[in-house]
C-alpha cells in the first residue's frame, strides 16, 4: 500500500493541453474517483500514472519513490481496462499468469497468486476458459484478478464497468467496493458515472477541461460544491442555477433581486463572506429542494413543459417566464400536468450560491448534514 | 356460383406466378456470378480433367489413354521431377522470406509515425505492376555489364557476378525478383496488426511483459489467422510462378530455372500435347490441395480465431 502525491502535472497533445497542473495528495489505502465529463483528462491523468504517458512536467510520488520517470512495470502498480484487454488466444489460468510468468516468477508462487485471486474473485472453475466463453461481469473479474496477482501497492481502473449491462454494473460496484475492502490497497478510478464515483469513493477528484475542479468526499461534492461546474455535474437531475443582483447586505444576510426571482430572497450567508453589492449572483437549487407554492409564495414562475411520471417521483420540465429552464422533482402522484402555470419556492436554507467567476459563497450546512460530512471526513483519516 | 368459380381461377394462377417468381429472384440475383462460375470455372476445370485422360494435340485426333498421361510423366519424365524439385527448391526459400519480409515491412510501417502513408504507398506499388515490367526493369538490374546490381556492388569493390547466365544464382535472382511484389502481403499483415488492440500491449507493458515476450505471446498469435491466409497463398503462387522465369531466364541456364509451371506451358503451348500438360496442371492442383491442406491442419495448433469454441477449450457461453 502507499500514499500517491501528484505535483504539478502537465501533459498535452501537440497543441492541446490535456492536463494543465494537477496537484493531488491521495492517502494510503484510499479509493478515489477521478470523475468528469468526455475529454477532461482524467484518462489520460490515469495513463500519467500509469507511465503510459510520458509528462511534459510535473511529478508523481507513490509512497516515498518519484516514480515519474520510472518504466510503467517499475512502478508497482496494475491497471483494469475499460474493454478488459485479456489475450483473447489464453485461457484464465494464462491471461493471470502471464506477466509473472515472464517476470521470472516461481511456478508455486504463481500458482499460489492466481489460486488467491480466483478464489478472491470467485472464477476458480473457469481457469481453463478462454476469454470468449465468459460473460462480460466474469471477463471484468478476470481483468481485475490479472491487477491482483500482480499484488500492487496502486490499482488503477480505467471505466472498469462501462461495457457491462445496468443490473451488473451495480452487482460489480458492490463487489469492487468489497474487494477494495478486503485488500486495503490505493485504488484510482475512473468513470464519468457519478452514481459509480458517490457510491465507490473515498474521495473524488472533479475534473474540468484538465484541471481539478473539486477534489472532496462526495456528500462534499453535493452539498458543498465549490463552483458551478462541480454544481452542476454532480446530481442528477442536475441542480438548476437562477441569477439575480445583490441588492442588500447586512452582516450575514444577502438580499437577492432580479434576473429570475419575481419576488426577492433572502439567505444567511457565513458571516465572513463579503458580497459585492449589485453584483450578478447565481442562485443553485436541487431540483427536489424546490418547492410547488401559492403565487404569493412564490420566487419564480414559469409553465409546466413536460412532466416525467417515474412512478416515485415526478420530474417537472418547466420554462421560466424569463426564458430559462428549471427542474423540479415532485412526488410520483402529483397532479401537475402539461402547461400548467407553476409557482415555485426557493427555500433559502437548501440553497447554494456563487459569484460572477462561479466560485461558491460559502453558507452553513444545517447540522445533520455537516454532521454526515465529517463522519465521511474522519472515516477517511481513520 | 359459375362466376365465382370463374372469378377465383386467375386469382390462383396470379398466386402460383408470384411464388414462382418469389422463389426464383434470388437465383436470378446471383445468375451472373453463377454463369461465369460455371463457364469460366467448373466449365474448365472439369474440361482439363477431361483432356488429361486424351492424347490430345492442339490439331487431329484425340484418343483416350486413361491414366496414362499421369503414369508417363511420374514414371518416365525425369524432366517432371526436375521441374518439381526447381519449385520445391523455389517455395522453400520463398514462401518463409516472403512471409518474413513483409511481417517486418509491416511492422515497421505499423509503427512508424512519419510520412506512414507515402511508404505504405512505396511498398504496395510494386506489386501492382504488370509482370512485363516487372521483368524488364529486373532483366536491366540483373544485366552483367550494364545491371544496377553490379554496378552498386562495384562500388565495395566486388566484382558482380552473371546473375542470370550462372545456374546457382538465377533461382535466387528470381526469387528476388518475385520478393519485390510482396506489398499484398505485407499490406494484409499490416491490417492484422492495426486490428490488434493496443490495450493488449498496454496491459502487458504496465505487467513488465518484455517487448520481444510481447511480440511472441500477442502480435504473433493475434495475427494468426493472416499469417495462415498468406502462407496459403504464398505456396500457391510459389508454384504457380511462370512469368518472371519465362521473361527473364526462359528456364535457363542449364534448366536451372525451369519451374513445374514452365513445364505444363511448354508441354501445352510448345509440344501442343494438351492431354499431357493437362495431367500436369492437375498433378499440381493436387500437390498445392495437399500442402495447404497440411498446413491448415498444422494451423489449428498456432492460428486462433476469435469466434471458434474448440472442444477442449471449455463449456461454452457462460
Amino acid at each position: 500500500m502507499a500514499a500517491i502525491r501528484i505535483e504539478n502535472l502537465r501533459k498535452g497533445f501537440g497543441s492541446l493541453e490535456v492536463l494543465k497542473g494537477i496537484n493531488l495528495d491521495i492517502a494510503d489505502g484510499e479509493f478515489v474517483c477521478f470523475l468528469g465529463p468526455s475529454g477532461c483528462g482524467k484518462s489520460t491523468l490515469l495513463r500519467s500514472i500509469a507511465g503510459l504517458e510520458e509528462l511534459d512536467s510535473g511529478s508523481i510520488h507513490l509512497g516515498d519513490r518519484d516514480i515519474t520517470d520510472l518504466r510503467s512495470a517499475k512502478r508497482d502498480i496494475a491497471m483494469v481496462f475499460q474493454n478488459y484487454a485479456l489475450y483473447p488466444h489464453m485461457n484464465v489460468r494464462k491471461n493471470l499468469s502471464f506477466g509473472l510468468a515472464l517476470n521470472g516468477m516461481k511456478r508455486d508462487e504463481i500458482d499460489r497468486r492466481v489460486n488467491n485471486a480466483a478464489d478472491i474473485l470467485r472464477i476458480s472453475e473457469l481457469l481453463h476458459r478462454k476469454p470468449r466463453q465468459l460473460s462480460g461481469g466474469q471477463r471484468q473479474r478476470v481483468a481485475i484478478g490479472r491487477a491482483i496477482v500482480r499484488e500492487p501497492k496502486l490499482f488503477l481502473l480505467d471505466e472498469p464497468l462501462s461495457n457491462l449491462d445496468a443490473g451488473l454494473r451495480v452487482t460489480m460496484r458492490v463487489e469492487l467496493a468489497a474487494l477494495h475492502e478486503r485488500l486495503g490497497v490505493t485504488m484510482i478510478y475512473v468513470t464519468h458515472d457519478q452514481v459509480e464515483a458517490m457510491t465507490l469513493s473515498d474521495r473524488v477528484v472533479v475534473l474540468d477541461k484538465g484541471k481539478v475542479s473539486q477534489f472532496g468526499t462526495p456528500l462534499e461534492l453535493f452539498y458543498q460544491p465549490a463552483n458551478l461546474f462541480v454544481a452542476g455535474f454532480i446530481g442528477s437531475p442536475r441542480m438548476n442555477f437562477v441569477t439575480a443582483n445583490v441588492v442588500r447586505q447586512d452582516r450575514s444576510e444577502l438580499t437577492l433581486s432580479g434576473g429570475g426571482l419575481v419576488r426577492d430572497l433572502t439567505l444567511e450567508t457565513l458571516s465572513s463572506t463579503v458580497v459585492a453589492k449589485d453584483k450578478p449572483v447565481t442562485i443553485g437549487i436541487r431540483p427536489d429542494k424546490l418547492e410547488l407554492v401559492s403565487p404569493e409564495e412564490a420566487h419564480l414562475v414559469g409553465d409546466v413543459r413536460l412532466v416525467e411520471r417515474l412512478g416515485t417521483e415526478s420530474h417537472v420540465h418547466i420554462g421560466l417566464e424569463n426564458g430559462s429552464d428549471m427542474t423540479a422533482v415532485v412526488r410520483g402522484t402529483h397532479p401537475v400536468a402539461n402547461r400548467e402555470r407553476i409557482h415555485l419556492r426557493i427555500p433559502p436554507e437548501h440553497c447554494h450560491l456563487f459569484d460572477a467567476d462561479g466560485k461558491a459563497i460559502a453558507r452553513a450546512l444545517d447540522p445533520e448534514t455537516q454532521m454526515l460530512i465529517n463522519q465521511e471526513k474522519s472515516k477517511r483519516v481513520a | 356460383m359459375d362466376m365465382t368459380y370463374a372469378g377465383a381461377e386467375p386469382k390462383v394462377a396470379r398466386r402460383k406466378r408470384s411464388a414462382i417468381a418469389r422463389h426464383a429472384a434470388p437465383y436470378l440475383f446471383i445468375s451472373p456470378w453463377i454463369l461465369g462460375f460455371l463457364f469460366f470455372t467448373l466449365g474448365p476445370l472439369v474440361f482439363s480433367l477431361t483432356m488429361s485422360f486424351y492424347d490430345w494435340p492442339v490439331v487431329g485426333e484425340r484418343t483416350f489413354v486413361g491414366l496414362d498421361n499421369y503414369r508417363t510423366m511420374i514414371m518416365d519424365d525425369p524432366q517432371f521431377w526436375e521441374s518439381l524439385w526447381i519449385t520445391v527448391k523455389f517455395a522453400a526459400i520463398y514462401v518463409p522470406f516472403n512471409i518474413v519480409m513483409s511481417f517486418l515491412l509491416a511492422l515497421m510501417l505499423h509503427n512508424i509515425t512519419f510520412a506512414s502513408g507515402f511508404f505504405r504507398t512505396a511498398f504496395y506499388l510494386p506489386s501492382v505492376i504488370s509482370g512485363v515490367a516487372l521483368v524488364t526493369i529486373w532483366s536491366w538490374i540483373y544485366s552483367k555489364e550494364y545491371g544496377l546490381l553490379n554496378f552498386m556492388l562495384s562500388f565495395v569493390g566486388i566484382d558482380g557476378p552473371n546473375w542470370l547466365g550462372d545456374p546457382n544464382l538465377a533461382i535466387v535472382a528470381i526469387i528476388i525478383a518475385s520478393l519485390w511484389g510482396l506489398g499484398g502481403t505485407m499490406l494484409i499483415l499490416l491490417t492484422g496488426l492495426k486490428a490488434i488492440p493496443k490495450e493488449l500491449y498496454e496491459a502487458a507493458t504496465v505487467s513488465g511483459v518484455p517487448g520481444w515476450a510481447q511480440m511472441l505471446f500477442i502480435t504473433l498469435p493475434m495475427l494468426g489467422p493472416m499469417l495462415l491466409f498468406t502462407f496459403i497463398t504464398s505456396i500457391i503462387s510459389a508454384f504457380q510462378q511462370l512469368t518472371i522465369a519465362l521473361l527473364l531466364t526462359k528456364g535457363g541456364p542449364l534448366g536451372s530455372t525451369y519451374f513445374f509451371a514452365m513445364y505444363i506451358y511448354d508441354n501445352a503451348f510448345k509440344y501442343f500435347d494438351m492431354g499431357y500438360a493437362a495431367a500436369g496442371s492437375w498433378v499440381m492442383f493436387i500437390i498445392v490441395l495437399a500442402l495447404s491442406l497440411g498446413v491448415m491442419r498444422w494451423s489449428a495448433a498456432w492460428v486462433y480465431y476469435e469466434g471458434e469454441v474448440r472442444q477442449n477449450d471449455g463449456e461454452g457461453h457462460a
